[in-house]
Parts: structure tokens; C-alpha cells; sequence
């Protein structure tokens, strides 16, 4: 699991200052909730999880008990207890100040996990508590074995609008490394389920797998475009540290993923979904209109306000960023004491602030303004333009400046330049 | 501040107390506050002569000859136990041996001499105990140690035998006229043959075996005998003591309470407290602020006459005044001729210097300044690389003294460093019979050559003799020419070959070592110069010139040097976005080629709530990271690749990941 950042203490009542707070004025707000549980942990992931098993001390386990589930609704409800604690918490510390709620995103984890009462019974939490937009949008991350249509059109009925379902993808040597259990055609089920809901589906993908060739991921990409979701999430597998993966790369029982080859995915993966009528909004996204863009996660990349609920979820308003306790029982019971679980923040620098607006702002197929940049960061744009990194039209184009075509000019990544987004982020910070 | 002085010869008791650990440094204090104008009295001294009145014929100079390793530090501690000079309480191991490279590596590089009591047949004896340097790189200086003495003491390990080194010491008292006293230590080691090289030892220099001495510096068993030889084989010094005043400075260092102290043995007249005098090569006149002996910490005296050794401070502060074999004499009365043997330090191996962080370079010029003051070989002048931005070429003795001094500078003034690949000194003649000196490749001339003159040294290896085949193809891959070869014993042979000192700079020693299984020990001298087929090979990023890994080489040694510092440089410089050709050459022509490819991949696919902290933070290192960046061209190189593209390992590991 990835460490905790490093930050300054966070205050036990949570407080965010009036600075803070005024940047709170017409931003859309968003509510992440952190469901930390899943039935099995997957060889390649390091997010903030466990398993009942994990969790519970051995003689508490139920003897000989096979069921991976075991032990889980004690856990769900002291999740749920705490979880709904810090959502009138975050209600205190916004106080006069909370907005309603744009977009609330449920992750995990494996929120599905949870039996669809509790966790619709959160979103109807948040609701009640801030009050949410007519027109708001309730994502939950989903896996394909555990929801069903009946399920499924609980959760549309309990608020939700939008499920993301975690394919990873649809060649079964492919899941077998990646510890995925699912079986592909649970997927297409999945997808027609959601769809009956009246539920928007977007598909989660992995590339770079170790064993994936080219031919795997363009049948992963075929059977994606042959169920029509509304939007495409294609990740590049990072083998993060301390992973089960991690460890068999390093015993040499896998390869490591390379660069190359993902570059080379990626290329293909644009190709196919562009011809399908997807095109990039942000470098891993894809959505064949926009009204099918992930609102709460286009919230993160413009600097805007969220509120992260659950174990080691992160938060950021007005320029304090903080982040939660991981573990489950010690965020349980920080909260049942009164306190706010942050285990620590970070107020951002105006330097920082700069550096995060660039950093997220160039992923963005809409781009970021050149107005945004400082005169280094300008002066390495057309630099990046004889590169092949960004945009000639829309960094050099518009109208002439006298008629304000300045103001237009934006930093937008060309296919080469998304996959070298990083070399393009520090050349417009000016090093 | 005090760094400089840890090099001090006992001079400054402030300084000696550093280095002490804490258990000894009481006892060392005790002894100090005792007001003791003359050491105290031992069971074998017990009418000292005092400096000033010493009769020549009671005097014995005498110095060491040994190996590292072969016990001379802990014999020459059992001797100024013996002999009452150092208490058993007070006694540190390698009592001499006072900076820490030199305690760490045990090995000496600094000299000092030790007056020492002693009383045979129930008369007085001054023993002067004359410390050598220990390593090739210092043969001046052990030839002005020796040319202090009447004798030596040739001490060789019975479990080691005779190293090559130790010969070509032992060749250098010869020269020199010295009584040798063969001695074998560690006799009480279970692996001692004292038998067999008593035979190598009486062999080399012509004696029987039976008059090798047996001895244990660790047990003490047959010190008193060996003090009692010294005093009846070693003549005395001879020396007019009504001629205006000789001394030769057999060693000079800085201490940084003090000034330079001189270490001097009085040829003729004598030197006294207050008088001025005048150094025969610089004409340079100084006061004589304090005269003393070492016994030892220093004592003053009254002065020191016919056949003593002893110290002197004048308090100037660089060891450029002091020069080690110059000679002193009185300047109101100067002798007309000094002594023979002086000549000045000459630098033989060298290296570019520069800061790993570029704002470090004025401390590196405060260092070497500082360093300079204690290290007369040692010489430096300001250079620029494209490359490594503002730094120095300096130059050494050879490679010990190479690294002693980077070690000093990094360790002393926290200075990180990268130094280039050591090169000699060439001289190029060109068509037009212009000659231009090259101490740094960059310096080549690049139009038509007439000639280049490399530096060679005469090298003698002593060795096993199973591995004669192996120690003659490295020195022929060396473009080594075997001189001679003689056996020592039927095991074992001595090996002279003339060799490029370039080809012995790098790794030679170690290689050397690694084909004999450690057996093999190395010496050599200068020996001239020859005219070599060498070219500089030029490496280039992406068609920029990268100074600092030009090498000037034989020809027929180019195209291996080009092939692998290119595919050194491959495996070290991180993917840039566009391809970066990476080519040896000589001139205009390409010996060798690598290519990195280009990156095409860097962007994190996944970047949502938590991960915009990590990201950001992952780009406030990259910021801290570039400053550790150097570019050629557009191409960015960290400091790392430099550091280990310039280190002596062939093989680099692939980059990992990307």
C-alpha cells in the first residue's frame, strides 16, 4: 500500500481555516467515500483494502470458515458507524459554509462489497446531510461478480447514476496475473444490468500486463467497444512497491512491465477507441460525448473541493490538502471518540498550488491555458511544439492577439505528448 | 579547522588528543602535567645525554625498513617502551602512525624521528629512531629518511618474506651506504619460517643467515637484543663540528598550532634557539623560534650539534619553505655548499577535481590551500569542463597520494567530489618542432603531430613464482618490457620491467594483485620517457564532446577504451525523448557507436485524489534532481553516470526500469 504522504499534524477537530473555507464559493463540490474491503486482495494492487480475514483477529474467525466473506457485516457496520460519523463531521467543519454536493464517488475497495442498502444508505446520508444537486452524479466502482440486475437496479434506485465496472480486461491469462477472478462474461451481464438500471457504465482497463501481448489488449479493447459503455478508463499497469507483483517481478517470475510497450498500447488502444468515436478528455479517459465525462473526477483535475470519507481517503478544500488514517479500526474508533480521523495535511504554497494547476491542468484534452503558465513555463512552449509534444494549433493558433486570440492559447498534449506528459509538465514549470 | 593539524607530528599536544580515545588520552594527559624537561628514566637509561651534548660517537641513527603490515609500527612502539621513552600505561598501539588515514590503512605516510635513551655496556646511547614512508609514491621521501641515518633496520615478516617494495627500500639504503640490520618479526606467529627467509633475507643483501634477527614486536621477545646491535653494528655520525652549520630537513609538516614543523639531522657546526637561518635552495631566511627533540612529544633543547636529529620551528606556515632534502645552515655564517640529493616534488599522475555541487568550488580551493600547506608535491591550478563545470587539475606523487588526498578532501572538508580519469603528463611535439606539455586530454593538440613522449617507470614485481606467467602477459598487455629477472629463492622472483607509468596509473595494481591471488607486490621509479603511438579518444553525446572522458591511449588500445566507456555510457545516462547517439573517436573518426533510444513513455496513467499529493512531491525532487543534472547539448546527464562512468569499474549494471 502506497505510505501516507508526508505532512504537518492535522488538527483533532478537523478545522479548516477561513481561507480555506472561502475557497469553498462556486466550486462544484464532490464527496469521495473509501469502502477498504474486498474478498480477495489482487496481486497488483496497493490501495487502501483488506480483507475480512486480514481484518479479524483469527479466534474471532468462525473455524474452518472457507467463506472469504466471513466475519464481514460486524466490519461493514462499524465501517458504516464511522463512516456516517465523519460525514456530519465534515458537516461541522464546512459549518455555514457546505455546499451542496455535485458528485459523490464511491471506490474502493469493492464498495459492491457492501450489502447495496448500506451503501446507497451512505449516499442517502450525504444527501440528507448537504444536500445533493437534481442533477448530480452518484458514481460507484463495481465488480462484475458481485452485482446482478436486481442489485443493480437497487443501487439506481438507492441514487446512484453511474457505475464503474473494473474489466481490467477480457483475455483470462491476462486476469489470471493480475489475481482478477471474474469471469469476462459476467461483464457483458454486468453492463446490460446497468444499463436496464438506466445506469451510465464506464469500463475500467489494464495494459501492460506481464504476458499481455499486442493481440491480447486489442481483443481486450474489441470486446470494450462491443458492449458500448459510455466511457473508457485505460490504465498503464505500475507495479507499485510492496505489491505481490512486485515481489514476483523482482524474483524474476514475471517480467517488468516496460515503457515501451505500453506506449505502444496506449497508441492502440487511441486508435481504436477514436475510430469507435471515443476520443481523450484526459490522458487515461475516453468518452464518446461529454456529457459521458466522469464529473467528480474532472473535479480533481481542476483544482476543485472534495471531501474524502474513509479509511485513508484524501480530501482537499481551498488549498489544504489531508488524508485519513489507513487502517479500518483506528479510523473507527477516531471518529467514535470525537476526533477527526486526518492523520495529517498539507497547506499548499502558492508555488505548489502552481505546480498541481500545470501538473493535472496538461492531462486535459480541453488544456491548460498558457495565461496559466509563468514566463519559464511560457517560454518553453514552443519548445515543446517543435518537439511534437504539444498542439501548434492551440498553443500558437486562435486569433491574433490584438483581438485577444492570447487569451485562447492552451497547452494541449498530442498523442506523443500524453505519453510524455511528465517531460511536458517540468518543461512548463521551467526545469 | 583542526583538520589540518591532525597530520602534526606530536608537535601540538592539543591535536595528538583527538585522535586518542578516551582511555588513553587520561593517561597521556597525566604523563603531560609531570613537568618532564627530559623523558623519565627507564631500567636501560639511566644517565640520558642531553641534546646539544651529545657526543657523536654516542649517537645511532637508524630508520626501518618494512612492509606494510610487517609490524614496523608495533616494533617501533616496543622500542620506545623499551628504551622507557613511552610508559606501558600510556602506550596506544602504533603510537606513531597519528592521522587517521594513516592508522586506518595502517600504513605511514608522514616520517618523524624519536630520541630515544638507551644504555649499553653501562655506557649512555642516544638512539634516533627515523620513521619512513611506506609507499612507492613517496620514494623521495624515504630517500631522505634514509640519507638521515648510517643504518637500517631491514624488518620483514617470517610468515610474509621480503615484498618489493621493502627491496627497493632496501636497494635505496644500499645505495645510500647503510649498515642493514636483518631482522624477522612475528616470530611467535604459528605460520613464521623464519628459517627460509633468513636464507631469501641473507641472499639479497650478503650476510649469513644466522645474522638475521629474530624478533616479536607483539611479545617484546628480542628487542633488547636488536636495540643492543643497533648501538654495536651502526656506526656513528661523522660530521665537523666546527664547520658552519649543515642540516638536511628529512620531512616538514604543517601543524595548525605551530606552523611548519622541520624535522632536520645536523650534518656539521650546530643549530641553536634564536639564531636565524637560511634554507640553501630557496635563499630563504627564517628565525629559529624553538629547537627541540621528539620523545616522544617534542621537548626543547639548547640546540642541536654533530650527527643529531631533531626539530625546528620558525614559524612560517607552508611547507613550500621547508622543503624536504633542502639543507639549513646559519645565516650569518652560511656553508658555501648544501648537502646533495635535493630536488623538487614532481607531480607524476593527474586528475581533474570538481565539486559534485558546483557552489562547493571555493571550499575546494580553501581545501587544497589548506592541504597544500601540509603536502609539498602537492600542485593544483584552476580548470573549466564543459562538463563538470569549475574545478582543478591537480597533480600527484602517484596513486596512493591521489587518493589520500581526495579522501582528505571529502572526508576533512565534507567536499563530494568527481575526480576524472588520472592521466601522466605528455609531451607533443608537433610537425613545426613546437612541443606542448599535456597534463589534461583536452589540452591535445588536434592539428599534425611530429611526436608525443610518455613518462615510463621502472617497476619490479616480487612474486610467487607459479604465477610468473601471469604477472608477464599483464605487463606485456601493459606494453611492459621485461628488464630482468632474478629468483630470490626457488619460490620466489623478483620481475623488473619497464613500463608506461600511464599503464600502471589505472588499475594495474589491482590487477596485478588479482592474477597472483594477493601475492604479488609491486615498486617502481621514474625512469625517463619514450616515444609512444598514442591518440586521445573523444567520446561524444549526440555529436558534443564530453571533455571529461577524452583518454589519451595507445593506439591500439583506442578502440577498446571507445567501445567501453560507450557502452558504459548507454547502460548509465537515463532515456532522453529523442535518441542520443553516443560515439568514440579519434579526431573525425568514428571507432565505436551506442545509441539510447529514445524514452516514449514517462506519464502516470492513474492520477486521482491521493495521488496529486505523491505526484507533486515526485516533481519537487525532480526539481531537487535536475540541480544534480548536467547537460551536453540537450542532452541531461546525472552527476551519478559521471561519477561511475569515471570510476574504475568495467561493468555497469543495466539501468533499472527505464
Amino acid at each position: 500500500m502506497p505510505r501516507l504522504p508526508d505532512g504537518d499534524p492535522a488538527p483533532a477537530d478537523g478545522a479548516l481555516d477561513a481561507q480555506a473555507l472561502a475557497g469553498l464559493a462556486g466550486v462544484p463540490f464532490g464527496m469521495y467515500l473509501h469502502v477498504p474491503f474486498c474478498a480477495t486482495r489482487c496481486g497488483y494492487c496497493d490501495f487502501n483494502t483488506y480483507t475480512p480475514r486480514e481484518l479479524l483477529a483469527p479466534t474471532r474467525a468462525t473455524p474452518g470458515a472457507t467463506d472469504p466473506r466471513a466475519g464481514l457485516p460486524s466490519l461493514v457496520a462499524s465501517y458504516t458507524d464511522a463512516a456516517r460519523a465523519e460525514i456530519d463531521l465534515a458537516a461541522r467543519v464546512l459549518g455555514a459554509d457546505a455546499p451542496v454536493v455535485d458528485t459523490i464517488f464511491v471506490g474502493g475497495g469493492t464498495p459492491t462489497l457492501l450489502p447495496t442498502a448500506e451503501l446507497t444508505g451512505l449516499v442517502g446520508a450525504v444527501r440528507d446531510t448537504f444536500g445533493l444537486r437534481p442533477d448530480a452524479e452518484v458514481t460507484t466502482e463495481a465488480n462484475p461478480d458481485s452485482v446482478d440486475e436486481a442489485s443493480l437496479a437497487a443501487l439506481a434506485e438507492g441514487g446512484i447514476t453511474r457505475v464503474s465496472l473494473g474489466m481490467q480486461s477480457a483475455v483470462p491469462h491476462v486476469l489470471g496475473v493480475l489475481d482478477r477472478t471474474h469471469d469476462p462474461a459476467n461483464v457483458a451481464r454486468a453492463v446490460r444490468g446497468a444499463r436496464a438500471a438506466g445506469l451510465a457504465v464506464s469500463l475500467d482497463l489494464i495494459y501492460g500486463t506481464p504476458g499481455e501481448s499486442l493481440q491480447d489488449w486489442r481483443a481486450s479493447l474489441e470486446a470494450v467497444l462491443a458492449l458500448e459503455p459510455d466511457h473508457v478508463s485505460a490504465y498503464a499497469l505500475v507495479v507499485e512497491e510492496g505489491t505481490a507483483l512486485a515481489a514476483r517481478v523482482r524474483r524474476g517470475a514475471v517480467p517488468a512491465p516496460s515503457d515501451d510497450d505500453e506506449a505502444d498500447k496506449y497508441e492502440l488502444a487511441d486508435e481504436l477507441l477514436g475510430a469507435a468515436g471515443y476520443d481523450w478528455y484526459e490522458v487515461s479517459n475516453f468518452t464518446r460525448t461529454s456529457r459521458g465525462r466522469c464529473r467528480h473526477n474532472e473535479g480533481y483535475w481542476a483544482g476543485g473541493n472534495w471531501w474524502g470519507i474513509g479509511p485513508g481517503a484524501h480530501g482537499h478544500v481551498g488549498g489544504v490538502r489531508w488524508w485519513n488514517v489507513k487502517h479500518p479500526a483506528r479510523y473507527a474508533s477516531m471518529l467514535a471518540a470525537g476526533d477527526s480521523p486526518a492523520a495529517g495535511r498539507e497547506a499548499l504554497t502558492p508555488e505548489q498550488r502552481h505546480d498541481e494547476r500545470v501538473l493535472l491542468g496538461v492531462r486535459l484534452a480541453d488544456g491548460l491555458p498558457l495565461s496559466d503558465l509563468d514566463a519559464r513555463g511560457r517560454a518553453a512552449v514552443a519548445g515543446l511544439v517543435a518537439d511534437g509534444l504539444l498542439d501548434p494549433g492551440a498553443a500558437l493558433g486562435g486569433r491574433p492577439a490584438r483581438e485577444g486570440g492570447e487569451a485562447q492559447r492552451r497547452a494541449v498534449l498530442t498523442l506523443r505528448g500524453r505519453l510524455l506528459a511528465d517531460t511536458v509538465v517540468r518543461a512548463l514549470l521551467g526545469f | 579547522m583542526m583538520v589540518v593539524g591532525l597530520r602534526s607530528a606530536g608537535v601540538a599536544p592539543g591535536a595528538v588528543r583527538r585522535n586518542v580515545p578516551h582511555r588513553t588520552d587520561r593517561a597521556a594527559g597525566a604523563r603531560r602535567r609531570r613537568p618532564a624537561r627530559y623523558p623519565p628514566l627507564s631500567t636501560l637509561a639511566r644517565t640520558p645525554l642531553a641534546p646539544h651534548a651529545t657526543p657523536p660517537q654516542r649517537i645511532r641513527n637508524f630508520c626501518i625498513i618494512a612492509h606494510i603490515d610487517h609490524g614496523k609500527s608495533t616494533l617501533a612502539d616496543r622500542m620506545l617502551q623499551k628504551t622507557g621513552v613511552v610508559e606501558e600505561r600510556a602506550m596506544r598501539a602504533q603510537y606513531l602512525d597519528r592521522m587517521d588515514i594513516e592508522r586506518e590503512r595502517g600504513i605511514t605516510i608522514k616520517s618523524q624521528a624519536v630520541r630515544m635513551p638507551f644504555e649499553s655496556g653501562g655506557e649512555p646511547y642516544v638512539l634516533n629512531m627515523i620513521d619512513t614512508p611506506g609507499h612507492v609514491d613517496f620514494t623521495y621521501e624515504v630517500s631522505r629518511s634514509l640519507a638521515a641515518c648510517e643504518g637500517a633496520v631491514l624488518l620483514v615478516d617470517a610468515a610474509q618474506g621480503i615484498e618489493a617494495q621493502t627491496l627497493a627500500n632496501l636497494y635505496l639504503a644500499m645505495e645510500n651506504d647503510l649498515t642493514i640490520i636483518p631482522v624477522l618479526n612475528k616470530i611467535d606467529l604459528p605460520a613464521a619460517q623464519p628459517d627460509k627467509f633468513a636464507e631469501e633475507l641473507a641472499g639479497l643483501i650478503g650476510c649469513e643467515p644466522e645474522d638475521c634477527l629474530r624478533v616479536s614486536g607483539k611479545t617484546g621477545e628480542g628487542v633488547e637484543d636488536l636495540l643492543e646491535e643497533i648501538v654495536r653494528q651502526i656506526p656513528p655520525p661523522v660530521g665537523d663540528p666546527d664547520a658552519p652549520s649543515r642540516a638536511m630537513i628529512f620531512d616538514s609538516v604543517y601543524d595548525s598550532y605551530r606552523g611548519v614543523v622541520t624535522y632536520v639531522r645536523v650534518v656539521d657546526g650546530n643549530l641553536n634557539p634564536r639564531e636565524r637561518i637560511a634554507m640553501m635552495s630557496t635563499k630563504a631566511t627564517h628565525e629559529l623560534l624553538e629547537i627541540g627533540v621528539i620523545s616522544p612529544e617534542p621537548v626543547k633543547c639548547d640546540g642541536l650539534g654533530v650527527g643529531e636529529v631533531g626539530y625546528l620551528i620558525t614559524g612560517v606556515k607552508d611547507v613550500r619553505q621547508s622543503r624536504v632534502g633542502d639543507t639549513v645552515t646559519n645565516q650569518a655564517k652560511p656553508a658555501t655548499q648544501a648537502l646533495g640529493g635535493y630536488r623538487d616534488p614532481r607531480p607524476m599522475v593527474f586528475s581533474g577535481l570538481y565539486p559534485i555541487d558546483g557552489s562547493d568550488y571555493p571550499i575546494l580551493r580553501d581545501a587544497l590551500d589548506k592541504l597544500k600547506l601540509n603536502d609539498a608535491a602537492l600542485v593544483y591550478e584552476p580548470e573549466t569542463s564543459a562538463a563538470l563545470g569549475f574545478g582543478f587539475r591537480v597533480g600527484f606523487l602517484g596513486m596512493l597520494h591521489l587518493e589520500i588526498v581526495r579522501e582528505r578532501l571529502e572526508r576533512e572538508f565534507n567536499l563530494d567530489l568527481i575526480s576524472t580519469l588520472p592521466n601522466v603528463e605528455y609531451d607533443v611535439t608537433l610537425e613545426d618542432g613546437s612541443h606542448v606539455e599535456v597534463t589534461n586530454p583536452s589540452e591535445f593538440p588536434e592539428g599534425k603531430i611530429r611526436e608525443v613522449r610518455e613518462p615510463v617507470v621502472r617497476a619490479t614485481v616480487l612474486a610467487p613464482s607459479d604465477f610468473i606467467g601471469a604477472i608477464m602477459e599483464l605487463c606485456q598487455q601493459r606494453r611492459g618490457t621485461l628488464r630482468g629477472m632474478d629468483y630470490l629463492s626457488p619460490e620466489r622472483v623478483e620481475m623488473r620491467y619497464t613500463l608506461p607509468l600511464a599503464e600502471i596509473v589505472f588499475d594495474f595494481f589491482d590487477q596485478l594483485k588479482s592474477k597472483t591471488r594477493g601475492y604479488a607486490s609491486l615498486d617502481y621509479e621514474p625512469d625517463g620517457d619514450q616515444v609512444a603511438d598514442l591518440v586521445k579518444v573523444d567520446i561524444l553525446l549526440q555529436g558534443d564532446q564530453v571533455d571529461a572522458f577524452s583518454s589519451i591511449v595507445h593506439r591500439d588500445k583506442a578502440y577498446a577504451y571507445g567501445v567501453l566507456m560507450a557502452e558504459k555510457l548507454r547502460k548509465l545516462i537515463p532515456r532522453q525523448q529523442f535518441e542520443v547517439p553516443i560515439q568514440a573517436a579519434i579526431g573525425s573518426r568514428i571507432i565505436a557507436r551506442e545509441t539510447i533510444r529514445a524514452i516514449r513513455k514517462d506519464v502516470l496513467a492513474k492520477c486521482y485524489g491521493g495521488d496529486i499529493s505523491r505526484k507533486r512531491k515526485l516533481l519537487e525532487k525532480q526539481k531537487e534532481g535536475k540541480k544534480r543534472m548536467k547537460m551536453v547539448g540537450r542532452v541531461e546527464v546525472p552527476q551519478e553516470a559521471f561519477i561511475a562512468a569515471l570510476s574504475n569499474d568495467a561493468v555497469v549494471p543495466e539501468k533499472a526500469g527505464k
